[in-house]
C-alpha cells in the first residue's frame, strides 16, 4: 500500500514535469516550422499582417515574437552566445550590432541573395570577405521638422544653415514652446549629434580610432549642446525620441531635428494636436565645413547560422525583403532600403514631397554611419553620451569639455583595443 | 522485495528531491556560475571564447569610477526608501489598528499600489514627473511654487525614484506591522493600565519594543528588495539623466546586456550578492537581540 502510494506521487511529479520536454517531442511534426523575431518597428508590424498570406502560399508555420528593439538585440546575443537559440530569421540593425554579430559568427552568408536592388554601399556594412550578411530593409536619414505657423508668425523662413537654425531657435522659444527640440539623453543623442559632427567637419572614428575630441566634433557638440541647452525643452538630458515627440505633438517645440522615420506618426491627426498643414519637413541646415546628414539602413533582415530550417528560411527572408513588400512598406510611410521601391510611380503619388526631397538629397550628400561603427558600440555610445550631457548643462560652454572629450576618446579607443578593431 | 526496501529506506530523500533539483538548478547553478564568470574575461563584443584571468576583472571594475558611484546609490535608494517606509507604514498600521467606520475601504485603497505592476507604475509615474506636459510641474506652477526637473535632472532624480518606491512599498510594511500588532499579548497593556501609564508611554515604552522584531522582519525583507531594484528605475530612468540613478542593478544590467562585459558584470553582481547577503546577516542578529 505505502509502495503504491510513493509510486503514484512520484508519477504525479513526473507527469507535471514532462511539458518541459514538450518541445523535444513535436520535432517529428510534418509540417515546416521557423522561429521569427520581429522588432516592434512599423515595418514589423507590417509584416506580422502578411505573414498568414506566407503561410498560406508555402505551408510553412512562422512563429513570430515581436520585441522592442533593445530587447531584441539582447534576446538574440544571449540566444546566440549561449548557442542555444532556435531562432531562422531575424531583424538586425546593422549598424548596433552587425560587427558583433559578423565576428562570432551569428549570421548565415547570403550567397544566393540578389542584391542588385540596394544601393551597393546599403548593403557594404553588413558585408565582410565579400560575403553579405545583412538584407538592407529600412533606411533613415536627418531631417528637420518644424512648425509652419510658428515660423511664419515670427517671420522667419525654414532654416537651411546652422546660423539660421540658432537664430531661429532663439526668437520661436517663446511662450511656453521651446525653440528646439533633439535627442538630449546621452547614449540616444549620439545618432542625432552625428549629422552635426559631420557638417561641423568632423568624425566620431577615422581609421579605426576615435576622433570625436577633434576640434570640429567639439565645436559640433558645443553648438548642440548650445542649442539644446538653451532653447530646448526642460529636463532635455533624459529625452530620447519617445520623449520629445509628445512633446513636439503637444504643439510644445516648435523645431525638431531626428531621424526620417517619425513623419507619418507626427502628422497622424490621431496621435498629435497640429493640424498636418502646420508641420514641415525639410533637410537638415547646412553646417561651416559640410552638408551631409547621416543616412544609414536603420533595419535589416538577416538569417541564423545556427538554423536547422535554412531552406525554409531563405524562404521567408526572400519573401520578407521582396519588392511587393517593400512597396507596401512605402504606402505605409515606411522608407524601405529598395532603389524599386522609391521609383515605384504608386509610391510617387502619395509620398510628402518634402520627405522624398530630403531622401534625395541625404542619398547624394549623406554619410552612412550616425554612430561609431564598432562591436562596443553601446559602450562607446554613453562615453560620447557624456561628453553631450556635460555640453548641454553648461549650454555649450563647459571650459573641461575638450578634456572630458579627450579622456572619453582614450576610453573609446581601449574599447577598439580590446575588440581586436583599433586602427582598422 | 529489494525495490520496496529501496523506496521505503529512502522515503526522507526522495521527497524532497524535487525541490532539491529545483534549487539546485536554479538557484545554487547560476549563483556559481556567476562566481565562475566573475574570474573570467569573457565579452561578446571581443568574438573571442572566455578564458579565465583570475581577479583582472575585479580590479576593472573597483577602479571603474561608474561602479563606486553605483554601490553609493544603491544603499542611498536603500536607506532613504527603507527607514521613510518603516516609518510611515509602522504609523499606518497603528492608525489602522482600531475600529473606525470605512477602515476596510481605507485599508483597501492602501493597499493597492502594492499589487500594481512596477513597471506600469513607472511609465505613469514618468507621466506625473514629466516637467513639460506632467502635472506635477502644473500643480507647482498653479500654486506659484518653483518647478522641479524631477527624474530628468541629475539633482533630482535619485529623491523622485525613492518617492515612488515609498508610494508604492509603505502598504507593505503596514500590513506587516499590522500582523504583528494583532498578535501581541495584551497582558503587558493590563498591568500598564493598572500601572496608570499614559498613551505615549504605553506606545514607546510596550508597543514599540515588543513590535520591533516584527518591524525588523519587515525591514529585512524590503531592503533586500531595495538594495537590488531594477524595475523602477530601469522602467522610469534607464539609469540616467547620464548615470545619476544607475544602482548597481542596473549597472550589471548595463554591462551584460548592453556592453556584452559579461566578466565585469559577473563582478559587480558578486558584490551586490555579498552586500545583501551581509546585511541581511546583521538585520537578523540585531532581531536575535531584540526578541531576548
Amino acid at each position: 500500500m505505502k509502495k503504491r502510494n510513493v509510486l503514484v506521487v512520484m508519477l504525479v511529479l513526473v507527469s507535471l514535469a514532462l511539458p518541459m520536454f514538450a518541445q523535444g517531442t513535436s520535432d517529428q511534426a510534418p509540417k515546416q516550422e521557423i522561429r521569427v523575431l520581429l522588432a516592434n518597428h512599423p515595418y514589423g508590424e507590417l509584416l506580422k499582417t502578411k505573414i498568414p498570406e506566407f503561410e498560406a502560399k508555402t505551408g510553412i508555420k512562422v512563429n513570430y515574437e515581436s520585441l522592442q528593439e533593445s530587447q531584441l538585440t539582447n534576446k538574440l546575443t544571449t540566444e546566440f552566445a549561449t548557442k542555444s537559440s532556435t531562432v531562422d530569421v531575424f531583424m538586425t540593425r546593422p549598424l548596433q550590432e552587425g560587427l558583433m554579430f559578423i565576428k562570432n559568427g551569428w549570421y548565415e552568408g547570403l550567397t544566393k541573395y540578389d542584391f542588385s536592388d540596394y544601393p551597393s554601399n546599403s548593403v557594404d556594412i553588413g558585408r565582410k570577405n565579400n560575403v553579405a550578411y545583412i538584407v538592407p530593409l529600412v533606411t533613415e536619414w536627418q531631417v528637420l521638422y518644424y512648425r509652419k505657423d510658428l515660423l511664419q508668425k515670427a517671420g522667419l523662413s525654414v532654416p537651411t544653415t546652422f546660423v539660421e537654425l540658432e537664430a531661429a531657435a532663439k526668437a520661436l522659444n517663446k511662450d511656453g514652446v521651446a525653440g528646439f527640440a533633439s535627442r538630449g539623453k546621452g547614449a540616444a543623442a549620439v545618432t542625432q549629434l552625428s549629422s552635426y559632427v559631420y557638417n561641423f567637419g568632423g568624425r566620431y572614428l577615422e581609421n579605426g580610432k576615435a576622433v570625436f575630441d577633434s576640434p570640429e566634433a567639439l565645436e559640433a557638440t558645443r553648438f548642440y549642446g548650445r542649442l539644446l541647452g538653451n532653447y530646448g525643452p526642460q529636463g532635455v538630458t533624459s529625452m530620447s525620441w519617445e520623449n520629445v515627440m509628445p512633446v513636439f505633438q503637444a504643439g510644445k517645440v516648435a523645431m525638431w531635428t531626428d531621424a526620417s522615420v517619425f513623419y507619418g506618426q507626427i502628422v497622424d491627426p490621431s496621435k498629435t494636436s497640429i493640424p498636418a498643414s502646420d508641420i514641415g519637413v525639410a533637410q537638415l541646415p547646412k553646417g561651416p565645413k559640410g552638408d551631409s546628414p547621416f543616412i544609414v539602413v536603420s533595419w535589416g533582415m538577416a538569417m541564423s547560422s545556427a538554423s536547422k530550417n535554412k531552406s525554409a528560411a531563405q524562404q521567408f527572408l526572400d519573401w520578407a525583403t521582396s519588392k511587393e513588400l517593400a512597396v507596401e512598406g512605402m504606402l505605409s510611410n515606411i522608407t524601405m532600403a529598395r532603389d524599386s521601391a522609391w521609383a515605384n510611380a504608386e509610391v510617387r503619388k502619395v509620398m510628402n514631397p518634402g520627405l522624398v526631397a530630403t531622401q534625395a538629397h541625404a542619398a547624394k550628400n549623406g554619410y552612412p554611419y550616425d554612430r561609431p561603427f564598432m562591436s562596443s558600440v553601446g559602450q562607446a555610445r554613453d562615453l560620447i553620451g557624456e561628453v553631450i550631457i556635460e555640453s548641454i548643462n553648461t549650454k555649450g560652454t563647459s571650459t573641461r569639455l575638450a578634456a572630458l572629450a579627450q579622456e572619453k576618446v582614450k576610453a573609446v579607443d581601449e574599447l577598439l583595443k580590446t575588440d581586436g578593431e583599433y586602427g582598422l | 522485495m529489494i525495490r520496496q526496501g529501496f523506496f521505503e529506506k529512502n522515503l526522507r530523500y526522495l521527497f524532497p528531491l524535487p525541490a532539491v533539483i529545483f534549487v539546485v538548478v536554479l538557484m545554487v547553478f547560476p549563483v556559481g556560475y556567476t562566481f565562475f564568470l566573475s574570474f573570467t574575461d569573457w565579452t561578446l563584443t571581443s568574438g573571442r571564447p572566455l578564458s579565465v584571468v583570475g581577479l583582472k576583472s575585479y580590479l576593472q571594475v573597483l577602479s571603474e569610477p561608474r561602479f563606486l558611484e553605483a554601490l553609493g546609490r544603491t544603499f542611498y535608494f536603500t536607506f532613504g526608501s527603507v527607514i521613510v517606509e518603516m516609518v510611515l507604514g509602522t504609523v499606518l498600521a497603528l492608525a489602522l489598528n482600531r475600529t473606525f467606520k470605512g477602515k476596510g475601504v481605507v485599508k483597501t485603497l492602501l493597499l493597492l499600489p502594492l499589487v500594481a505592476t512596477p513597471v506600469a507604475i513607472g511609465i505613469v509615474w514618468n507621466l506625473f514627473y514629466d516637467p513639460t506636459i506632467g502635472i506635477l510641474n502644473y500643480v507647482l506652477s498653479v500654486l506659484k511654487l518653483p518647478q522641479s526637473g524631477w527624474v530628468s535632472d541629475a539633482k533630482t532624480v535619485m529623491p523622485s525614484l525613492i518617492i515612488v518606491d515609498i508610494w508604492q512599498w509603505t502598504p507593505m510594511i503596514t500590513i506587516i506591522v499590522l500582523a504583528g500588532l494583532a498578535g501581541l499579548s495584551s497582558e503587558p497593556y493590563e498591568s500598564a493600565m493598572v500601572d496608570g501609564a499614559n498613551g505615549r508611554q504605553v506606545l514607546f515604552l510596550i508597543t514599540l519594543p515588543m513590535l520591533m522584531p516584527t518591524i525588523l522582519t519587515a525591514v529585512i525583507l524590503r531592503a533586500i528588495d531595495a538594495l537590488k531594484t531594477y524595475d523602477i528605475i530601469y522602467s522610469m530612468t534607464g539609469g540616467g539623466p547620464g548615470y545619476a540613478s544607475e544602482n548597481l542593478n542596473v549597472l550589471a544590467f548595463k554591462y551584460s546586456f548592453e556592453y556584452f562585459r559579461m566578466g565585469q558584470s559577473a563582478v559587480m553582481l558578486v558584490f551586490l550578492f555579498l552586500i545583501v547577503l551581509l546585511f541581511s546577516l546583521a538585520v537578523m542578529r540585531l532581531r536575535r537581540a531584540f526578541e531576548q
